[in-house]
């Protein structure tokens, strides 16, 4: 497993992200964080970590396999989640003009290396 | 016990909020372990009393267990909660002729029978119904004569009140009565009216309220089977918490939830304040063709909305 806070870093280098968390999945708790000043990490970790696994257990039932990859579309910007294994979920907060394809990619790289 | 019935226990106790208790409760009646599949169907019920499929489960196992009263209030219950839930028309259309009343019988067979036009059993009992209810006005004076309403026939004793599958078959049958099968592949006449006109119809679009009831579509898993219903109790509150993220960040109303699955693309939105519009395409549907197509479901969602208010 690398260095989760590293790999944190690296994802805030892709244009317009705000930031991104490492979040236990059972408890919605941030395990590593790396985000801009004002951006509440708390309701980041534990919102999206609810809505990753009630999503998981929709796609469970629809019987489809589970969610790689979920962006939540806003007015003002984007959230996007990945699982990393079964116990984490890897967090981050785009804004509007972010380049959320990029992000996509680099969140799943990431996801990759910390499961 | 069976490995699937083991199986789906095991599963069930792992994740007590798990809508694998309706097929284990099937299961269980099928196999005749009718104390079993009450237990079960009452610990789903109480966790999803607004499942519509569990009030039809329930309804099962009191025909099974020849109590069609409550049988008749759980079917009831059930077309409360879905309202195009055609296992309980079927259900329902069988205790009205069991009970001798044809034209309730055949209101409640019609409606099956316009849902899924297919399905033999369903038109083959409405048949039988209708050839009752035409001999019943043939014979008023007989009818008369004993003092007896002339619109209602006699009672039926096909079946001895057992539930109206395809495992009494040879039962219902060989008393002359109607013959069932629960199969809820069918689509509804309503489901069919929300998304008419758009290209693939409703296939793979569930539109749900807040409570997680659904309002209208379908869908189906890879296998065909039908779990709008278990999907539909799943997403509620998936918009109210989707709200309360963007909001708590600062990002504005919430307009989509894309989910990438492993075996498909699901899109997420709300067509109204109070509901949620699933679309669920295959991975050769690109995310953004799935965005598109559901924010075209979502206009003709807000339309029907509209009309049915």
């Amino acid at each position: 497993m690398s260095n989760p806070v590293q790999l944190l870093e690296r994802l805030s280098t892709v244009r317009g992200l705000r930031g991104s968390v490492l979040v236990s999945a059972a408890d919605g708790l941030i395990v590593a964080e790396s985000l801009m000043t004002g951006v509440d990490g708390r309701a980041v970790a534990a919102l999206a970590a609810s809505l990753m696994n009630r999503l998981r257990r929709a796609t469970e039932s629809a019987g489809r396999r589970e969610p790689v990859f979920l962006q939540l579309q806003a007015q003002g910007g984007s959230v996007l989640a990945t699982p990393c294994g079964p116990d984490l979920v890897l967090v981050a907060v785009a804004g509007p003009d972010a380049n959320v394809g990029l992000a996509r990619l680099e969140m799943l790289e990431a996801a990759g290396k910390v499961a | 016990m069976s490995d699937d019935i083991r199986g789906m226990t095991a599963e069930l106790a792992a994740d007590p909020d798990s809508l694998i208790f309706l097929e284990l409760g099937e299961a269980l009646r099928r196999r005749g372990q009718l104390d079993a599949a009450f237990k079960v169907a009452r610990t789903g019920l109480g966790r999803y009393p607004e499942l519509a499929r569990a009030h039809d489960l329930f309804a099962r196992i009191f025909c099974d267990r020849k109590e069609p009263d409550r049988a008749f209030e759980s079917w009831v219950t059930a077309l409360q909660f879905d309202p195009s839930l055609v296992s309980a028309h079927k259900g329902l259309g069988f205790l009205y002729y069991q009970a001798g009343d044809l034209a309730s019988a055949e209101k409640h067979l019609a409606y099956a029978g316009q849902a899924d036009p297919d399905d033999g059993g369903t038109a083959t009992a409405l048949e039988r119904v209708r050839a009752d209810a035409t001999a019943a006005k043939a014979a008023p004076a007989s009818v008369s004569a004993a003092g007896a309403e002339p619109a209602q026939a006699e009672p039926r004793a096909a079946g001895d009140g057992a539930a109206p599958d395809d495992v009494m078959l040879p039962t219902i049958a060989g008393a002359g009565g109607l013959a069932f099968s629960f199969d809820e592949g069918a689509r509804s006449p309503v489901q069919e009216a929300v998304f008419s006109g758009l290209d693939g119809g409703a296939d793979g679009l569930l539109l749900v309220d807040a409570n997680g009831l659904r309002l209208g579509g379908g869908l189906r898993n890879p296998d065909g089977q039908d779990v709008a219903d278990s999907v539909a109790a799943l997403l509620a509150g998936v918009s109210k918490e989707a709200a309360r993220t963007t909001r708590l960040l600062a990002l504005g109303d919430w307009r989509g939830l894309a989910v990438e699955c492993g075996d498909g693309n699901l899109f997420l939105s709300a067509p109204s304040d109070s509901t949620l519009l699933l679309t669920v395409r295959g991975l050769d549907v690109p995310m953004g063709r799935v965005a598109r197509f559901a924010e075209r479901a979502s206009a003709a969602a807000r339309t029907w909305l509209e009309r049915a208010e």
